[in-house]
């Protein structure tokens, strides 16, 4: 589980450009939106994606992903139960 | 028609010329046909949050407008108007990348609003929140000066507005190079410098955004008056002669009347005969400057010309660096820019110091 949270945080990086971010600024437990990271609706669009893309899982409710994307280690818990690839 | 001011502008382009403190003191030499802008410090002027989306040109459409106003003194415009030859090349070749390699699924929303034409003039409104009138006109290299047309009949009609119209064109990796390919770009590496000495087919590119303020009333902050300005879709060399003539005497003015002339000659040995036409009959005893071995070429390139005569009314100075004659004039009130491209998208634009 460890290393699919340091791997999602390298992939939030990279698909949301965040260029001044490093992975270990990004706690495991820390908001990805509002307060914490500041990502916003359409960065939940773009993971909206990533998971389908990545893990092969694909939301049929775009607004299940609000409680999935709370934080990095919600989204790694949630992909591990989920994933088909 | 109402007068119309430029009450403040600014530039970004190859050269370093975002500092109001000096006006090409350095020059940065290039020695390829392909060259990006010299990059101000973009994080003086646009939020981490909001930059990390933005492409090259959207950052400097931002960077240059944001000082433009800054200059200006006007915090929020009553209209953006802007101009691009190619629009968001980079996201629009990522986009279409994206599409390409995952067989067109799983396309994301970033690149796809980024790509847009509109995406530099939609960016600063955002930035802003202004929700005025906002338009980008795309018109090859008069797409700046359809820019400029469009706020002047906007101030005709409603003279108490400032208008924010500038320009924005950018190098992008696979788009560009298709230039190189069909002959616009030059085949060889150039030392960019003597680009008007060239003698060869096609010209150098490279990247830029200028954006200007514009009012219909003269204020302290005033540096130019875009006295006129017309655009010519498609004209042969004569046509040129007699329609930068004709623009002239329309304000009862003769060419002696100029005291510099801006040219965009791009060092292109099949179209600069519409420059060297000129140089050497209407303009021969006119102080000639050129450009484009500085910036480059690309769709607004003319824009940096506006920026050249308003710098040159701030400091009565034309650095040697842009002249191809041996005139220099004894003062500067009136200055002719003319452009054109590939000899089609024709301009010319008369501005007097304020």
């Amino acid at each position: 589980m460890a290393e699919l949270r340091e791997e999602l945080k390298e992939k939030l990086i990279e698909q949301l450009s965040l260029e001044d971010v490093e992975a270990s600024e990004i706690g495991d437990d820390d908001p990805l939106f509002g307060d914490g990271l500041g990502l916003d609706s359409i960065d939940a669009l773009e993971l909206i994606v990533l998971l389908e893309k990545d893990y092969g899982i694909k939301l049929k409710d775009p607004k299940e992903g609000k409680a999935i994307f709370e934080s990095i280690s919600v989204m790694a818990d949630y992909i591990s139960k989920h994933r088909t690839k | 028609m109402s007068d119309c001011f430029i009450n403040g502008i600014a530039s970004i382009s190859a050269q370093p010329t975002t500092d109001p403190n000096t006006f090409l003191d350095e020059i940065i030499h290039y020695q390829e046909s392909i060259f990006k802008a010299h990059d101000p410090n973009y994080k003086e002027y646009i939020k981490p949050a909001a930059m990390r989306r933005m492409s090259k040109s959207v950052k400097m459409g931002v960077t240059a407008s944001s000082i433009a106003l800054n200059n200006s003194g006007v915090e929020i415009p009553d209209a953006i108007i802007t101009g691009t030859g190619m629009g968001c090349k980079q996201d629009s070749e990522k986009f279409l990348e994206n599409i390409l390699h995952n067989d067109e699924q799983f396309l994301t929303p970033t690149l796809f609003i980024q790509s847009t034409h509109n995406t530099v003039g939609g960016q600063i409104a955002l930035g802003l929140g202004c929700k005025a009138y906002n338009v980008t006109y795309v018109q090859g290299s008069a797409s700046f000066e359809s820019s400029v047309m469009d706020a002047k009949l906007m101030l005709s009609e409603e003279p108490e507005k400032n208008i924010l119209v500038g320009g924005i064109d950018e190098v992008a990796k696979n788009s560009t190079m298709l230039h190189k390919l069909d002959g616009q770009i030059k085949a060889d590496p150039i030392d960019v410098i003597n680009l008007l000495k060239s003698n060869t087919p096609g010209t150098v590119t490279s990247e830029g955004s200028t954006f200007m303020v514009l009012g219909a009333n003269k204020v302290e902050r005033s540096i130019a008056k875009i006295v006129d300005i017309e655009t010519i879709s498609r004209g042969g060399i004569e046509d040129v002669s007699i329609a930068i003539t004709s623009l002239i005497a329309r304000h009862n003015m003769k060419i002696d009347d100029l005291d510099a002339v801006v040219l965009g000659n791009n060092g292109d040995i099949n179209f600069d005969l519409y420059y060297k036409n000129l140089q050497n009959s209407v303009f021969s005893e006119t102080e000639q400057l050129c450009y484009k071995h500085l910036t480059g070429d690309y769709p607004v390139a003319s824009g940096f010309g506006f920026w050249l005569g308003c710098k040159i009314f701030e400091t009565n100075n034309a650095p040697d660096i842009l002249k191809v004659n041996d005139i220099t004039a004894k003062k500067y009130e009136n200055i002719l820019l003319y452009n054109q491209y590939l000899g089609k998208n024709h301009s010319i634009v008369l501005l007097q110091r304020c």
